[in-house]
């Protein structure tokens, strides 16, 4: 899986978003949105909702459509062309808010559907790659069961094997903890932590402010549809540059 | 130590529960109440059942199912079993029967084809295609199913021409007031062997399946199943039929004065009644299967888009299998009042059960009783046994939860 140019003196870029622009409507959602992501970068994006945050990071894999600008995933450039969506799936992994599990499907088929169907990998060998990640994510025991037997964390645990098992380059978290009950919570972060310390490239929509601190390269604050800051967790946190970041930082850190 | 409030307070804490009284007891009253119920009921059942044999005793008409071997003596315009005058009762049952079987099967194939189509149109993203669907499905399902019938009998079918002036293709199927004529298979015995080819094709087709469903698990290839089953479903039978001789003719309808001769003629009431139930029931069908789609949540769409599945996959291994949940208890019932409303054929003539057994027979013969507690019961074995099987399939379709 390592990209043999990665000594290249230049890092190399992940995700790159160039004047990105998107409406709902007469919604201006995203307005002039301008990002680039390294190779194992580790981003959280935070901000108020309504933002654009979660839209931002569902146009990287094209659940949301954007209208202006350029996304070159993996470098390849997100266009109507099918082959470069589909192309740009298999390597950007996701994982949602409500977890989106298939309900009708045990958590070993879950994990070995798309494996089978998109990578066209055998059962067999889906199977044990499937088994190695709900290791990873600490759940090998409830391979036969149904996603509704399972607790919201051992869910959320289970959608970020699904994802795993398709081996992306990229993963893409969407309030991963936002739906989870209080003492669930960290259960989730830890797999993330252990993710983000294998060297995986994340952007992670969160207001887990103690997960920014301990894993994110950097912090991205975004407001109205822009990215109005965009720094280090330490310099972000302590010394927040404008005056909507202080407001917010405020707001969920003064209780 | 011998202070009566010490001791006696533990001892009401711990009494033994006391037995309740008789009539205090949940258990043995529901027991009473039933038993109550049950003796009513059976005096009930008595009391109308030796009325019932008393006054028809006194009106002298015959009780008891012997006149099932007794002739018949009337027509019946549609038979799918040998049938003439001289048959019995009995016989009328069957040919009845069978031709209700007919009616619900074949509008149970046709709903279930056009209500899917129409149903996956509504949602459509084409604006022309998705409205075109609502419109049919609000007109159809807000006229009732009589006037339907009627529609198509006394409305559209009377339009064609004559027998004289049908329209005719290629000089073999021939369409007219009276029905539609067509050649009529006459087999030869070594027709069998084509038989046993389709079959001998279904079960290949089922290897087929199995083997390429293995490879695909086992080594990840894909195997295009659907052509290759086409073929071999269409081209083994083929083969053995012209390998045996060809041994099929046709006996092709030819006009003789004012009717056709030979051939196979669909009666119009049929046609009537089957356009009639499938396309009003398909409405029904096509709204559940609208449903059943949307009641899977968005997310499990995105999630299955996010994973790499392509649109049609997604449908297959993720959104179908979740609609039917829903759709399969609604079918059931559409099923079931499609077979339950074949008896409005009355209306028209077509020579169902109601209209042949529980009219015909019932007149010529006068037993109220036994005849329509036969035709009732028939329905409800029909639509115990569509019941049955949906609630089996169900079964196998729901999730697992807790």
């Amino acid at each position: 899986m390592e990209n043999a140019n990665a000594t290249n003196a230049k890092p190399e870029i992940a995700v790159s978003l160039r004047d990105v622009n998107k409406w709902y409507g007469e919604f201006h959602v995203l307005k002039n949105v301008n990002l680039d992501v390294e190779r194992g970068q580790r981003i959280v994006i935070c901000g108020p909702s309504g933002s654009g945050k979660s839209t931002m990071i569902r146009c990287i894999n094209r659940l949301e459509e954007h209208q202006a600008g350029q996304i070159i995933v993996d470098g390849i450039e997100l266009n109507n062309d099918l082959k470069n969506i589909d192309q740009i799936r298999r390597e950007v992994g996701m994982v949602f808010q409500h977890f989106n599990l298939f309900p009708h499907l045990t958590v070993l088929e879950n994990c070995c559907l798309a494996p089978m169907w998109v990578r066209k990998i055998p059962r067999k060998q889906a199977e044990a790659t499937a088994m190695e990640y709900l290791e990873r994510v600490k759940i090998p025991h409830q391979a036969k069961k149904y996603p509704g037997q399972l607790s919201g964390g051992q869910q959320q645990r289970v959608a970020i094997a699904r994802s795993l098992c398709m081996k992306p380059r990229i993963m893409l978290f969407d309030e991963p903890t936002s739906a989870l009950d209080p003492e669930m919570i960290k259960e989730v972060l830890d797999t993330m932590i252990e993710l983000a310390e294998s060297g995986m490239t994340m952007l992670c929509v969160t207001h887990e402010m103690g997960f920014a601190k301990t894993v994110a390269d950097s912090v991205i604050f975004m407001d109205a549809g822009q990215i109005i800051e965009m720094n280090t967790p330490d310099e972000f946190f302590n010394h927040p540059q404008h005056e909507r970041s202080k407001l917010f930082l405020s707001q969920i850190l003064g209780h | 130590m011998t202070d009566p409030n010490l001791s006696a307070t533990p001892q009401t804490l711990s009494t033994v529960p006391s037995k309740p009284s008789f009539w205090n007891d949940p258990q043995k009253r529901a027991l009473v109440f039933q038993v109550l119920l049950v003796i009513g009921i059976g005096i009930l059942l008595w009391f109308i059942f030796s009325n019932t044999l008393h006054n028809l005793e006194k009106r002298g008409i015959r009780t008891g199912f012997d006149f099932l071997s007794r002739p018949a003596g009337f027509g019946i315009s549609q038979t799918l079993i040998p049938y003439t005058e001289a048959s019995t009762f009995g016989r009328t049952f069957f040919v009845g029967l069978l031709n209700t079987l007919l009616v619900a099967g074949l509008g149970i194939i046709f709903a279930t084809i056009l209500g899917f189509a129409v149903g996956i149109a509504r949602l459509s993203t084409n604006w022309l295609i998705s409205r075109i669907a609502l419109v049919f499905i609000e007109t159809i399902r807000n006229i009732p199913p009589l006037l339907q019938i009627l529609f198509w009998y006394r409305a559209i079918l009377p339009l064609l021409p004559g027998p004289k002036d049908s329209m005719s293709l290629a000089e073999l199927f021939y369409l007219h007031k009276r029905g539609l004529t067509i050649p009529a298979p006459l087999t030869e015995p070594a027709f069998v062997w084509t038989l046993w080819a389709v079959l001998g094709a279904l079960v290949l087709a089922f290897l087929i399946a199995r083997w390429a469903k293995y490879r695909r698990e086992s080594t990840g290839q894909q195997f295009p199943v659907f052509w290759t089953v086409l073929v071999v479903i269409i081209g083994l039978p083929t083969l053995v039929f012209f390998l045996t001789g060809s041994p099929l003719n046709w006996d092709i309808p030819a006009l003789r004065g004012f009717n056709f001769q030979g051939g196979l003629t669909v009666i119009p009431e049929l046609t009537a009644l089957l356009l009639a139930l499938s396309i009003y029931t398909a409405a029904f069908i096509a709204e559940i299967v609208r449903s059943g789609i949307q009641s899977v949540y968005k997310g499990q769409t995105e999630a299955a888009s996010a994973l790499g599945l392509r649109p049609n996959r997604t449908l297959q291994l993720v959104v179908i299998p979740q609609a039917m949940r829903v759709i399969i208890p609604q079918l059931t019932s559409q099923y079931l009042n499609l077979t339950k409303n074949t008896s409005l054929g009355v209306a028209i003539g077509y020579p169902d059960l109601v209209n042949v057994f529980a009219g015909t027979t019932l007149n010529q013969t006068g037993q109220a009783v036994e005849i329509i507690f036969m035709t009732m019961l028939v329905y409800l074995v029909i639509s115990l046994v569509i019941s049955m099987f949906m609630n089996w399939y169900n079964k196998r379709m729901a999730l697992v939860e807790r």
